[in-house]
């Protein structure tokens, strides 16, 4: 029947046993209670990761000495350099350029397009390709009030409230005010965008968004975005070069604390190069590749937090990076595509979440960060999870609901997405359910900014996920893609001013490396691992075994 | 305790714990044998057996387009490809990725269009119109895309029908990599998407109109008040605020309070 294994086909027939009352309660109305406020906080406290207090520690060492993170993100933080200092030669750069840029996504390539056009040599260091990042992954689009019913005011409204209020307000206003602006760019650099025959804007609601403003590129505006702008870097390559698989593994600082450049590293033949530059931005994305709890996560392959680790080192204030966007219906099943984002849609359209014994659970449109607690709760608490043949708890996302509360083939048109990436493993999605699971989505905070992208430290700025205080503790769809376009673009246009400006030219240091290795020796950091680490290590433990060397 | 035992044995991440009794297939990385439980992608497949990704992998979604790989099964004759990471390892493949392919990409000014744009195509890329018509690519590209029909677009002149019918591109370049005529299809479809998007497609007014609002610094003023606003009074006009209908028609609705648009 499906791509689902026997014993999992057997499991569904549970599900289907106890469908069809669930289909007549639906029809009349009837649903599984939702929790009450106390409830909700009890639950999240109990179960949702960020609440969770015994996967989090204090930092010890550091600007933000005593700031709770994820254990993960904390012994991230707290690991030694890669680099032995004494080795590296600083008073001989390998590259010297007026702005280096760390990160190639939709940021850091924002901020070498602005840089340029103001007349600066940029050179750009990446980890992987050009537009390997996060910005590629989105799918739904970009808002801006760009509609004559909409304004700036009101997005920031939108966006203030999606973020219970603890956004940095200079933050949340610079995003709204840039907004049509950015539009406009993406326009005129040649951006396919969904459009009436008129030419004016095709806009849909997202979640928390009281005017339509959402503007796509069919169901992948982040990727066509990467594509235009990469395109448009390599028509200026006289002026910005691109460093693929060498990322920055340290920051460099001058003798008077400015920001003068990074060693980076060559994954491939595994030499370290020293870039001096007049100014510096931070543009590596999120943390999502690190798991945090043992998360699946929809992030890119790289998003390993690199730039907070050496924006740190150098002295940069860190803020909400204790913060994470969890989406509660993250496939769990099949393998392939285990991490995969399932649209809130779905259960917007009626499919209700099953436990392995077919039992309804929770009330299904809690907001997300419930939502998520409540199938952690069921798995790893109350103990009736399904697991699958890989080792994963997930619960049932009842979609063939869908057709039978709304008529046939409503899951095709509605869905068609997640239809096909379903049918490809031979999962029809309208007739059987599918198995999710909460998966990592998005870092709120991190590397502290003001509005044009400063961190504090002289010549460096920071642009993207990587920063915090603009989304607040919690973002709403459609505003990443913005974020990492505006402030890329503000971080470029500063980072020129600063370059033409500034006094620059002192000799280079690591001393802040040699001094937050000592750091954590006088912390008594025993167990300090070394960071950044660059990419995720997926070796199977039997490898592992036999790499002994 | 028995839940931190419980949680052990779980999956974590993206690595990957086969079951007891999984059953195991042999696949063969490059040539070399190696056996792995069945039902994992050829990425997961290829982690499993031990290799750490620097090159060949991505966004692990299937957009980004750096996992492009060709395959063989052994004792048939056909050449097969996709994405390493949607793409089930099976029984007796025989796997290469090709992480890179060169590619032939003019440098060019969209701002300065030296002729029409089908001219200006066929200046930069004149060896789109040595098509031999094969279908190679078509049958090569891993998103299914017609990409043989969309080179025949180009030498029609039809950019727009260009630019829609490749728009699914992940520029991976498989396509390039085996097409007889030495065409870089990829590339010549993200200049047509371009030159489409700024110069064919039509501009959207009302973001001009917007763009010159916002530059007469009209939307600052508003912006400062709410943010010297105590966040009880934010709080209120956030609940109060009124949502426009989903099927409103864009353009033409507006909202009662009209003070702050």
């Amino acid at each position: 029947m499906s791509g689902y294994t026997t014993v999992l086909s057997e499991l569904i027939k549970k599900a289907e046993a106890t469908r069809p009352a669930r289909v007549e309660k639906a029809r009349k109305g009837e649903h599984f209670p939702a929790l009450t406020m106390e409830q909700r906080q009890q639950w999240l406290k109990k179960y949702h990761p960020d609440y969770k207090s015994d996967g989090r520690r204090k930092l010890l060492i550091g600007p933000n000495k005593g700031m709770e993170l994820p254990e993960e993100v904390a012994s991230l933080i707290e690991s030694r350099s890669r680099l032995n200092t004494k080795a590296v030669d600083l008073k001989k750069a390998d590259y010297e350029t007026d702005l280096l840029v760390i990160g190639a996504g939709g940021a850091g390539t924002a901020a070498a397009l602005v840089a340029q056009e103001l007349g600066l040599k940029v050179l750009v260091s990446t980890k992987l390709r050009h537009g390997d990042s996060n910005t590629v992954m989105a799918e739904g689009g970009i808002q801006g009030a760009t509609q004559e019913g909409d304004s700036p005011y009101f997005h920031y409204l939108d966006v203030i409230g999606g973020g219970h209020f603890s956004n940095a307000p200079a933050l949340a206003a610079a995003l709204t005010n840039d907004a049509p602006l950015i539009i406009n760019w993406l326009e005129d650099l040649g951006m396919m965008f969904d459009k009436a025959p008129s030419g004016r804007m095709k806009v849909r609601h997202g979640g928390g968004t009281c005017r339509k403003r959402m503007h796509s590129s069919g169901d992948m505006t982040g990727a066509e975005i990467m594509r235009v702008l990469r395109d448009e870097a390599r028509n200026r390559d006289n002026d910005i070069k691109m460093l693929e698989f060498s990322p920055a593994v340290e920051l460099i600082l001058d003798s008077t604390g400015k920001a003068a450049g990074a060693v980076l590293y060559n994954l491939e033949t595994k030499e370290y190069y020293v870039v001096r530059a007049k100014a510096v931005v931070v543009a590596t994305g999120g943390f999502g590749r690190l798991h945090i709890q043992g998360f699946p996560t929809t992030n890119h392959y790289g998003a390993t937090a690199d730039g907070i680790v050496m924006a740190y080192r150098a002295g940069a204030k860190l803020q909400d990076l204790d913060s994470t966007q969890y989406h509660p219906t993250g496939a769990i099943f099949p393998e392939q595509n285990v991490g995969l984002l399932i649209t809130e849609k779905v259960r917007g359209l009626g499919a209700q979440l099953l436990n392995v014994d077919g039992e309804q659970f929770c009330f299904p449109l809690e907001p997300r960060d419930v939502e998520s607690a409540c199938v952690i709760r069921e798995c790893l608490d109350i103990g009736k999870g399904v697991v699958t043949p890989t080792g994963r708890f997930g619960v049932w996302l009842d979609s063939p609901m869908i057709d039978l509360l709304h008529g046939e083939g409503t899951v095709r048109k509605e869905l068609p997405a997640k239809y096909i990436q379903f049918k490809r493993y031979d999962i029809d999605i309208s007739r059987v359910p599918m198995l999710i699971y909460p998966t990592l989505h998005y870092q709120n905070g991190g590397i502290q900014i003001d509005e044009w992208s400063r961190t504090g430290i002289d010549g460096l700025f920071s642009a993207g996920e990587v920063s915090g205080g603009v989304h607040g503790r919690n973002r709403l769809m459609g505003n990443s893609l913005l974020d990492v376009l505006v402030f890329g673009r503000r971080a470029g246009l500063k980072a020129a001013e600063y370059a033409k400006s500034a006094k620059t030219g002192s000799p280079l240091s690591l001393k802040h490396v040699d001094d937050f290795n000592k750091e954590i020796e006088g912390a008594g950091i025993r167990s300090a691992g070394v960071s950044p680490i660059l990419l995720p290590d997926y070796a199977p433990d039997h490898v592992k075994a036999r790499q002994i060397v | 305790m028995a839940e931190e035992k419980k949680l052990k044995t779980l999956a974590t991440g993206d690595k990957t714990i086969p079951p007891e009794g999984a059953k195991m297939i042999p696949i063969y990385i490059m040539g070399r044998e190696y056996v792995v439980p069945e039902t994992l992608t050829i990425m997961k497949a290829v982690e499993y057996a031990g290799y750490s990704y620097v090159r060949g992998c991505g966004c692990r979604g299937g957009i980004c387009g750096a996992c492009g790989t060709f395959y063989r099964f052994i004792g048939d004759y056909r050449l097969r490809s996709g994405l390493a990471c949607q793409t089930v390892a099976e029984p007796n493949m025989i796997i290469m990725q090709l992480p890179f392919f060169p590619a032939n990409r003019p440098g060019y000014d969209l701002e300065k269009m030296q002729g029409a744009p089908h001219e200006e195509l066929r200046r930069l890329y004149p060896e789109v119109f040595k098509c031999v018509g094969c279908g190679t690519c078509t049958r090569t590209c891993p998103m299914d895309i017609d990409v043989m029909d969309y080179i025949a677009l180009m030498k029609r002149g039809d950019l727009k029908g260009a630019a829609i019918k490749s728009f699914d591109c992940v520029m991976c370049g498989l396509c390039a990599s085996r097409c007889p005529a030495q065409i870089s299809q990829f590339t010549a479809a993200m200049f047509v998407r371009r030159v489409y998007g700024k110069y064919i497609l039509p501009k959207a007014a009302h973001v001009k109109k917007r763009v010159d609002e916002v530059r007469s610094g009209k939307y600052e003023k508003m912006l400062d008040e709410l943010m010297s606003m105590k966040q009880e009074d934010v709080k209120k006009l956030y609940v109060e605020r009124e949502r426009e209908p989903d099927l409103a028609e864009s353009g033409k609705w507006m909202p009662k309070e009209t003070k702050n648009l």
